[in-house]
């Protein structure tokens, strides 16, 4: 069977505008109130302005309305709440992967020929359920016969990652800790983000709260003795304590994806969209390692070939971190870093700083901004929109040109991968 | 360590919970009694758990069941100290094992203590009644 091995996009697609709400726990707010929220900012985003009337197409990334809501075609009820009843709304999902499988479509859509201007996002309403049911309810997202069966759950399925890691290359817990504090210090300028506080600032409420109830006050020396606390940071599945996993966040973002060639109808400073790749996986038991995530090198390969990049030419990433090892992993099966001691030591050593050489996660990443898990693939297109714009304000990356960026996305415990890269011109 | 499950919830049958009956029946009272049993193509004798209608290698409908000697060693693990579903109570160990015949199955550790589990640990299968109506394989340290 005669097919092309290199795929390029029919044609050219660009964003020119993207808005998120802000993520948190947002009591009182449904899934669609949250996405009309994400709407509104997207369309203050596009500098010429949008006519709702013109968007011609709508794909939401959803995991779970079924579970927090008891509701099916959310995509349908966030269209009538924007007004685009008549057009098509789509879900997409794929687990935590699903805000960006919901982007490519988009990006497809417009591709093809199909449409002119669509809209593209996710939205998820976590914190109806208690914690312990939150955390079952997305144990779903794995092979629930087979792993589930077992007591795994994500948390768990990461900490099989994280001891396979460590021993394979004798890196230290404390490595993954520090891609926390590092997310965290990023996380505290975002003002979208879950939680606006570095650990620093967590320290110092846990202090105040101490002394507050007349309790001992903690003594630590820095931020790694307060994450070695089993106080303050219980274990949750060893070697992942609390603050190495993502929080439970209420949250939706969508972009505004048109073809190339009307781009600047809309602003002067449009962002293109040069690769895109997705790939799926096994379960944690059909895996070749775990030490890796094979479908997000698969997706990478695909993206930088499409786009015709190395990642030496990335200026920053958006990758994602549900829990500190996946970015050590992430960063590594881009191409960044070398994967074990290299990789493990990026954050601490300061390489993935707003200010380092490969800046990583300048939102906050999952780990601060939060995980609203059909929107965080979404909200990671936001942020490489304003940092490549230079709108990203307090947490904009210092003295260098982000004219190349790439989001990362992974579904579930790497069952899909959704890797995009975005060129400025 | 081992595993306690809380006897006051009714524990859902593995596989009861998807769609998978069919394929996994001759699994499920493999270990009823209490012995492991693996999915073997006819075709290119590919080893396959969790067991499938095709071969995802060959796409052959034909296989056949053999049983496992049971032992195998750890590929990695974890432990839990948040139980994340009443069935379970924390703490407790889940490890992905990888048989000596090739492939790799999720389940738990018994009798052991947390900081003894170490990858690469050899391990041996035991069954446990977990409830009137079903056996769960579970592992030990082997010898």
């Amino acid at each position: 069977m005669p097919y092309q091995e290199k795929r390029k996009l029919g044609r050219g697609v660009a964003m020119v505008g993207a808005g998120m709400s802000k993520f948190g726990v947002r009591n009182g707010l449904s899934n669609r109130e949250l996405f009309v929220e994400a709407f509104e900012d997207m369309k203050a985003s596009v500098d010429k302005g949008i006519d709702t009337k013109d968007i011609e197409a709508l794909w939401v990334g959803n995991c779970g309305t079924e579970i927090w809501e008891s509701q099916l075609v959310v995509a349908v009820l966030c269209a009538q709440w924007i007004g685009m009843t008549g057009k098509p709304a789509t879900k997409v999902e794929a687990a935590c992967a699903s805000g960006s499988a919901a982007v490519r479509q988009g990006i497809m859509g417009i591709a093809s020929g199909m449409y002119d201007v669509v809209l593209a996002g996710g939205v998820e309403k976590m914190t109806t359920l208690p914690t312990n049911d939150t955390t079952t309810a997305l144990a779903s997202g794995t092979d629930i016969s087979y792993e589930a069966s077992g007591g795994f759950t994500f948390p768990g399925l990461y900490a099989a990652m994280a001891n396979a890691y460590m021993n394979e290359y004798g890196t230290k817990i404390e490595d993954f800790r520090k891609v926390g504090i590092k997310n965290h210090d990023n996380g505290a300028l975002n003002p979208n983000a879950h939680f606006s506080a570095s650990i620093t600032d967590i320290m110092g409420k846990q202090i105040a709260k101490c002394k507050e109830r007349g309790q001992s006050v903690p003594n630590w020396a820095d931020e790694l003795e307060f994450l070695d606390d089993p106080v303050f940071n219980p274990v949750i599945a060893w070697p992942m304590r609390l603050y190495d996993c993502s929080p439970v966040t209420d949250g939706a973002a969508c972009v505004l994806l048109v073809a190339e060639e009307i781009a600047k109808d809309f602003t002067d400073n449009p962002i293109y969209i040069i690769g895109s790749g997705q790939a799926c996986d096994e379960a944690l038991h059909g895996r070749d390692t775990l030490i890796s995530v094979p479908a997000a090198k698969i997706a990478a390969q695909q993206a930088y070939e499409m786009a015709g990049v190395g990642p030496q030419d990335v200026k920053m990433a958006e990758v994602h971190d549900c829990f500190t090892v996946a970015e050590v992993m992430a960063v590594a099966d881009l191409g960044f870093f070398r994967p074990g001691e290299e990789a493990a030591r990026a954050a601490g050593e300061g390489k993935t700083a707003r200010d380092g050489i490969k800046p990583i996660n300048t939102s906050g990443g999952l780990k601060s901004k939060g995980h609203p898990v059909g929107a965080s693939g979404a909200a990671q297109l936001v942020e490489i929109f304003r940092q490549m714009r230079g709108e990203a304000g307090g947490r904009q990356v210092p003295n260098r040109d982000i004219d190349l960026a790439l989001t990362h996305n992974v579904g579930a415990h790497g069952t899909t991968a959704v890797v995009q890269i975005y060129e400025r011109r | 360590m081992t595993v306690e499950y809380n006897p006051d919830q009714k524990i859902p049958h593995p596989a009861m919970w998807g769609v998978l009956y069919k394929s996994s029946t001759p699994f499920w009272e493999g270990v009823k009694n209490k012995k492991i049993m693996l999915q073997k193509c006819k075709s290119c004798g590919n080893l396959l758990n969790p067991p499938r209608p095709m071969c995802p290698k060959c796409q052959s409908q034909e296989n056949e069941w053999i049983t496992a000697k049971g032992t195998g060693k750890i590929y990695s693990w974890v432990t839990f100290n948040e139980a994340p579903h009443p069935a379970f109570k924390a703490p407790y160990a889940a490890v992905l094992v990888e048989l000596d015949e090739g492939p790799r199955i999720v389940s738990n550790m018994v009798d052991v203590k947390p900081e003894d589990l170490e990858i690469g640990m050899a391990v041996e299968v035991t069954f446990e009644d977990v409830a009137e109506d079903l056996t769960l394989p579970k592992f030990r340290k082997a010898g």
